[in-house]
């Protein structure tokens, strides 16, 4: 037995660690980042624009002046009784105040859908692109289409998913809904009556007169405009309303705000 | 490999060199968060909800 076969090599003396690099070792590398990316993308697109999205359209509602401060602070069904309702002989149907038209991304109404829970209030911004609108805003207003109250088609659009999803819940929608908005002169409350799903190209739907392009305008409706199916552009789900009045703001609420939908 | 030379080429000992890349990689997802998946986004055009003219 010899002791010399037991004793190990001393670090110094086994040959040095060579660094190898392989085509394959970093490809792998590669695609390993590229999954790393991918999973960050979809974290981003699912969860992150929705946190982002809902606390800054919260703050733009809290930044609104003339927003009423009982809704954007949520009326509950306990406070709901104690609530003072607009009086039926201020409730109009004919021309609303003029505003003036709004600048691109302006914030110009709130929206209040009691179908959607009683503390859902989200801002309308004029336009519809989505950096500078439907993104971090929320709801937008095709450019040129009416104003809340007018003869024509208040047609808006919001995301279904994402972004703060301010239509998340528009397959939820029954006919008959209230579609409520106040601006800062009046409060204008629609219904929902029919919807419909359509080819993303299908500009109709937001027509003076809906779905008829080219016919003048008699009537005040509302249509609103979000992707379909969910997390798809496929297709668009269309929702088309009609207007039942506008009031002065100051006098109460829209007694609709108040009802909760069966 | 990419990851042993990343490592290697950081300086100080393997806790300065853990807090380095800590801090890099929260800029990049940073970037990445604010400027980068934005414009991803918008150019897959997945999450359109709007009716336009093609």
């Amino acid at each position: 037995m010899s002791a010399s076969t037991a004793t190990p090599a001393p670090a110094d003396e086994r040959p040095p660690a060579r660094a190898r690099v392989s085509v394959v070792g970093v490809l792998g590398e590669l695609l390993i980042l590229a999954g790393v990316l991918l999973g960050l993308f979809v974290v981003w697109q699912l969860f992150y624009t929705d946190v982002q999205g809902e606390r800054a359209q919260r703050e733009v509602v809290e930044s609104l002046e003339w927003a009423d401060s009982d809704v954007v602070d949520g009326i509950s069904a306990a406070e709901a009784s104690d609530q003072e309702t607009i009086p039926d002989d201020l409730k109009r149907t004919d021309d609303p105040p003029a505003m003036d038209y709004p600048a691109f991304t302006e914030t110009f109404a709130t929206m209040m859908v009691p179908r959607w829970g009683e503390d859902y209030v989200k801002p309308v911004s004029e336009g519809t692109t989505r950096a500078d609108v439907l993104d971090p805003l929320g709801i937008g207003h095709y450019t040129d289409t009416a104003l809340p109250g007018e003869i024509g088609n208040f047609a808006i659009s919001g995301h279904r998913t994402t972004y703060g999803k301010p239509f998340a819940d528009v397959s939820e929608l029954e006919a008959g809904d209230s579609l409520i908005f106040q601006t800062e002169d009046a409060w204008f409350v629609y219904h929902v009556e029919s919807w419909e799903i359509v080819q993303p190209t299908q500009v109709e739907v937001i027509a003076p007169t809906p779905n008829e392009p080219g016919v003048a305008p008699t009537e005040r409706s509302i249509t609103m405009t979000t992707c379909h199916p969910k997390f798809s552009a496929a297709q668009r789900w269309v929702v088309h309303g009609s207007f039942d009045y506008w009031a002065p703001v100051g006098h109460g609420v829209p007694e609709e705000l108040l009802e909760v939908p069966a | 490999m990419i990851s042993s030379w990343l490592w290697n080429s950081l300086p100080g000992p393997a806790l300065v060199r853990l807090l380095i890349l800590l801090v890099v990689i929260a800029a990049v997802v940073l970037a990445l968060f604010e400027y980068v998946f934005p414009w991803v986004s918008e150019a897959l055009g997945v999450q359109e909800t709007t009716v336009e003219e093609s």
